[in-house]
Order: C-alpha cells, then sequence, then structure tokens
C-alpha cells in the first residue's frame, strides 16, 4: 500500500469503527440478553437465565394471528413487489424508450418519501374510494415500498446478461416467451430470490404503512405496537424480537449468498453494497 | 411512431408504471385536494378552501412542530453523516479484503425491528437505565442522570442510530469511485495528508455526502414513532401530529395539509442541499 492511501491515522480510524460498532449494536445486543432475564422488569443488573419468556409467546393467541397476518403480508408483498420489480429493472437494462429517467426516478421515488406521507395519502385515497382497511390495503403499500429495493437489486442481475444468449436462443427457434424463461429466467434466478428475501424481509418489519392501513387484523410490528404499553409484556416482547432478529439476520445472508451466486454466474464482480445504493 | 424497441420498453415497464401511478401518484394528488377541503368532525366539505394551510401556518402549535422537527432533523442529519464519514473513509480507505464483511455487520442492526431499536434506547436512556447503572455502579455519578431521555437529545441519538447504515453506504461508494493514483499524484507534487483530503478526497467523495444528507434528512421529518416513545413534550415532531389528525383528531384534511406543508419545507432545504453540493463538489450525479 501507498502511503497516500494511509493519509488518515490508520489507527485511530480503526479504534472509530470499534467504538461506532459498538454504538450501532448495543440495542441489538439488548434484546437477547433480556429475552433471556428472568424479571418482569426490562433493566440492569440481570437476575437469572430462564427461557420462559419463549414459552410465553406459544400461548399467546393473538400474537399467532399477527405471525399469520404478517407472514400472508409478507410473502404477498415479496412476489408482488419481486414481479414489479423485475420488470422494470429488465425493461431499463435491456430497452431504451420515451421518458426512461422519468419513469424510473418515479417508481424508486418512495426510496425518498418520508413513510408517513406514502401511508396517509394511500389512507385518504381508500377512504375516498370507500374501499375498507384491511390486510389486502397494508399490501397494496407494501408492495410500493417494497418494489425500489427489487429494482436495486435485480437490475445489476439484468444488466450482466449478454445479450448474444438471447439472440441465439431466438436463432434457434425459442419464441419471446420460451427465450424468457429457458435462458433469461435461470441466469437471474438468484437474483429473484435474493429480492424476495429481501422484499419479505422489509414487509416483515415495516410498521409505519401497516400502522395506518390496517383494519382489524395486525401484523406483528402494529402488535408489537400495542404490547410496549403494558410493561408486563415486555419480556415477551423481547423474545419475540430476538426471533425476529435471528430471522432476519437468516433471510439477509440467505439474500446475499444468493446474489453473490447470481452475480457469479454471470461472471461479474457482486457490488459489496448488494446493488442497494 | 414508437419503434419496436420502445414499445417493447414501455411494455415491459408499464405494470410497474402502472401501479406506481395508481398507487403513488393519484395518492398524492388525492391528499393534495384534500388539503384544500374542510373537515367538521365527520362532515367533509369539499368547497376548495386554504383554510387548512392558514390554520397550518399561523397556528403557533404547528409552526413550532414544524420548526422543531426541521431543528431536530438537521441536527440528526449533520450528526449522522459527520460520523458516518470516517467510518466509510476507513472501510474504504483501509479495510483491504473484509469489506463484504463490515459492510453486512453496518447493515445488520437495521433489520431488527424498527419499534424495538427505539424501545430498547429508552431502556438504555432511562432513569434506571443501562447507562446510569453502569455509571453508578462505576462509580462516577451519585444520582441518575435525567437530561438522557424524554428530550430532543434522545430523538437525536435514536435517528442518528436509526439511520446510520443509510449514511455510511453511499459516502462508501463515493469514496470506492476515487482513483486512488489521483492521491498519489497529490503526493508526488507535494500535498501533505490534510490537504490531500480536503483537496481530493473530500470534494470527490462530495456526490456521497450530498446523497447521504438527503436520505437522512427526509425521512427523519417523518418520523413519529421516536419522537413518540423517546421524545418527551419537548421532543415530539409534526409527523406526531399528522398522525394525531388522522387518527384522534380525525381532521384529515388538515393532516394532508401539514404533510404537505413540511414535506414543501423539506424539499426547499433538500433542493437548496443539493445546489450547494453540486457547487462545492463539481460532481453531484
Amino acid at each position: 500500500m501507498t502511503s497516500a492511501l494511509k493519509s488518515l491515522p490508520s489507527k485511530w480510524l480503526a479504534v472509530y469503527a470499534v467504538a461506532y460498532m459498538v454504538f450501532l449494536y448495543a440495542p441489538v445486543v439488548l434484546l437477547p440478553v433480556f429475552a433471556l432475564n428472568d424479571a418482569k422488569v426490562i433493566a440492569f443488573p440481570l437476575t437469572g437465565f430462564t427461557a420462559k419468556w419463549f414459552g410465553v409467546l406459544w400461548q399467546t393467541e393473538a400474537l399467532h394471528g399477527a405471525v399469520r397476518n404478517s407472514l400472508a403480508v409478507g410473502l404477498s408483498s415479496a412476489v408482488l413487489s419481486t414481479v414489479l420489480g423485475a420488470c422494470a429493472a429488465r425493461a431499463a437494462a435491456r430497452y431504451r424508450f420515451p421518458l426512461k429517467r422519468g419513469i424510473m426516478s418515479f417508481i424508486m421515488l418512495p426510496l425518498v418519501l418520508p413513510e408517513i406521507i406514502v401511508a396517509v395519502a394511500l389512507l385518504v385515497l381508500l377512504m375516498q374510494l370507500g374501499m375498507p382497511l384491511s390486510l389486502v390495503t397494508v399490501v397494496l403499500g407494501h408492495v410500493l415500498i417494497c418494489t425500489p429495493f427489487s429494482i436495486a437489486i435485480l437490475s445489476s442481475a439484468f444488466q450482466g446478461l449478454d445479450q448474444s444468449l438471447e439472440e441465439a436462443s431466438f436463432d434457434l427457434g425459442e419464441t419471446r416467451w420460451g427465450t424468457f424463461r429457458r435462458v433469461i429466467l435461470p441466469l437471474v434466478m438468484p437474483g429473484v430470490v435474493s429480492s424476495l428475501l429481501i422484499t419479505f424481509t422489509i414487509s416483515l418489519d415495516e410498521f409505519i404503512i401497516a400502522f395506518f392501513l390496517t383494519g382489524t387484523e395486525v401484523t406483528l410490528p402494529v402488535y408489537i405496537w400495542s404490547q410496549l404499553r403494558f410493561p408486563g409484556k415486555l419480556p415477551s416482547v423481547m423474545a419475540l424480537g430476538t426471533i425476529l432478529l435471528a430471522l432476519s439476520v437468516l433471510l439477509l445472508i440467505l439474500a446475499e449468498w444468493f446474489r453473490r451466486r447470481s452475480a457469479r454466474k454471470q461472471g461479474i464482480e457482486a457490488s459489496a453494497t448488494g446493488g442497494l445504493v | 411512431m414508437l419503434t419496436g424497441e420502445r414499445r417493447q420498453g414501455l411494455a415491459l415497464i408499464s405494470p410497474t408504471l402502472l401501479y406506481s401511478l395508481l398507487m403513488l401518484a393519484a395518492p398524492l394528488i388525492m391528499v393534495l385536494t384534500f388539503s384544500f377541503w374542510t373537515q367538521n368532525y365527520l362532515e367533509l366539505d369539499t368547497t376548495l378552501t386554504l383554510d387548512n394551510y392558514r390554520e397550518a401556518w399561523s397556528k403557533p402549535i404547528y409552526s413550532t412542530l414544524i420548526f422543531r422537527s426541521l431543528k431536530i432533523s438537521l441536527i440528526v442529519t449533520l450528526v449522522t453523516v459527520v460520523l458516518a464519514f470516517p467510518i466509510a473513509y476507513y472501510l474504504s480507505f483501509h479495510v483491504k479484503r473484509r469489506k463484504a464483511l463490515w459492510l453486512f455487520l453496518i447493515t445488520v442492526p437495521f433489520w431488527t425491528s424498527y419499534l424495538l431499536r427505539v424501545f430498547l434506547w429508552k431502556v438504555i436512556l432511562g432513569y434506571n437505565g443501562v447507562l446510569n447503572t453502569a455509571l453508578k455502579g462505576l462509580g462516577i455519578i451519585e444520582e441518575p442522570l435525567t437530561f438522557l431521555l424524554y428530550n430532543a437529545n434522545a430523538v437525536v441519538l435514536t435517528l442518528a442510530h436509526a439511520w446510520a447504515p443509510f449514511a455510511i453506504l453511499p459516502i462508501f461508494v463515493a469514496l470506492e469511485k476515487i482513483d486512488r493514483s489521483l492521491l498519489e499524484a497529490a503526493e508526488d507534487l507535494g500535498d501533505g495528508p490534510v490537504r490531500r483530503f480536503f483537496r481530493i478526497t473530500l470534494p470527490l467523495a462530495m456526490p456521497g455526502v450530498v446523497a447521504s444528507t438527503l436520505i437522512v434528512l427526509i425521512p427523519t421529518v417523518g418520523d413519529f414513532i421516536t419522537p413518540k416513545l423517546v421524545g418527551g413534550t419537548d421532543g415530539l415532531m409534526i409527523a406526531n401530529m399528522i398522525q394525531i389528525q388522522f387518527g384522534k383528531a380525525n381532521n384529515a384534511p388538515l393532516g394532508a395539509a401539514l404533510a404537505l406543508s413540511s414535506m414543501l419545507i423539506v424539499a426547499s432545504i433538500s433542493a437548496v442541499i443539493f445546489l450547494l453540493g453540486k457547487r462545492f463538489g463539481g460532481k453531484v450525479q
């Protein structure tokens, strides 16, 4: 390494980086700590080790409903936003068409709009249409905010495609659909799986839109929000949060693995940031 | 006349575009229309009027909340970006092989339930919280500190934590794009490390810094969970009021006017930041 690249003191930066990680992880590490602590109050000192709060989760009927709702919303949002994301990412990577930049920026807009604006705007529209709030309306909102993430992930997968493969397939007599199904889809499949996992995770953790658009059937974050008011419920909420954290991390690792596989398949370098920026 | 390629491109993007038009453009137009209507509890009056905007801009409570939100959001943005820059710099310039792992570790906390992260800051900063207990245990303080929780500081800290990954990633990407030979050239021409940083690294990283600033600033103005959980009465922000208008107060038109007013202000500030960044950095995309 040349000295030019070491222009700031390396040691101090490393110390800073570690301190920063402590700051980032401070709340996160407390989650399992309090989930496994044998006390009703969320405070130090810890009183003893227990797994009973996880047991409480098994007996809470309302929670099971929320889990089912979140899974249903997450799966629908993931599938729909990945399909919409694939259309947009493919169109942007393969074709030139009028207003392309404007259309793409508009579709990506939810990434920078405050969620509360998206949520109240949808709420106002649904109110005017007289559409009752339900899990369907939550899905409508989630698809809107998940699609830009899906496009970001799928863009690199579609950009890496070699167009000559497609042309070869046409020359050999495949139809457009046949080419998509038998040539393109297998090549972008890892990217698609990665997009499904990421959008599912986003939907699973999303609160603001669900809070405004949910009817009587609540999703997990809305359920958690309702529980935060009751001190007695907090330890089991910590246990629930621990499970959700583990699940999110697992899905992220899987998503990252598929994304890298997608990049490897096409012989391109997987960008370290996951194509999200 | 559209050529085949143009037609195919438009056809392919049309489902996504249609969805965005129906679920984003239509709602935004609706909310704009709504803000010019009035509501008296359950009766919606569809006569166009500026009453909601007049109320939003003249009643002290709303202007106080809007300006407090802007102040808090700007401080959050400054703190987050200033804290993020060195870490992005460290990852880009000093970490050699484990960049992807570091980036992964930075994004993991972001994927924990947002509600629980905010709640846990409450646990850390509270009167009998982790921080006070630790400081008392170490004998640094005698009585628990009370300025930690239920004020604007707590909101700033919690939001700075929540948006950290979004600030780091764009700066990291901008730093990664810097051609290292420029720095070597500067060194050969006799520039010291400080001059190199301010004359080459920082200007070239500007697009990332501007992107980070906007990515943190815009959404934080719309957050109502953090102010509600850790903000106390002095930490409440405009989004809390918007939520109240759509919920308990049952005055959606006023809520719409408040939401659009704050968005308009944030959009103008964002435009200024963008133009300043363009001027000083030269190459903002």
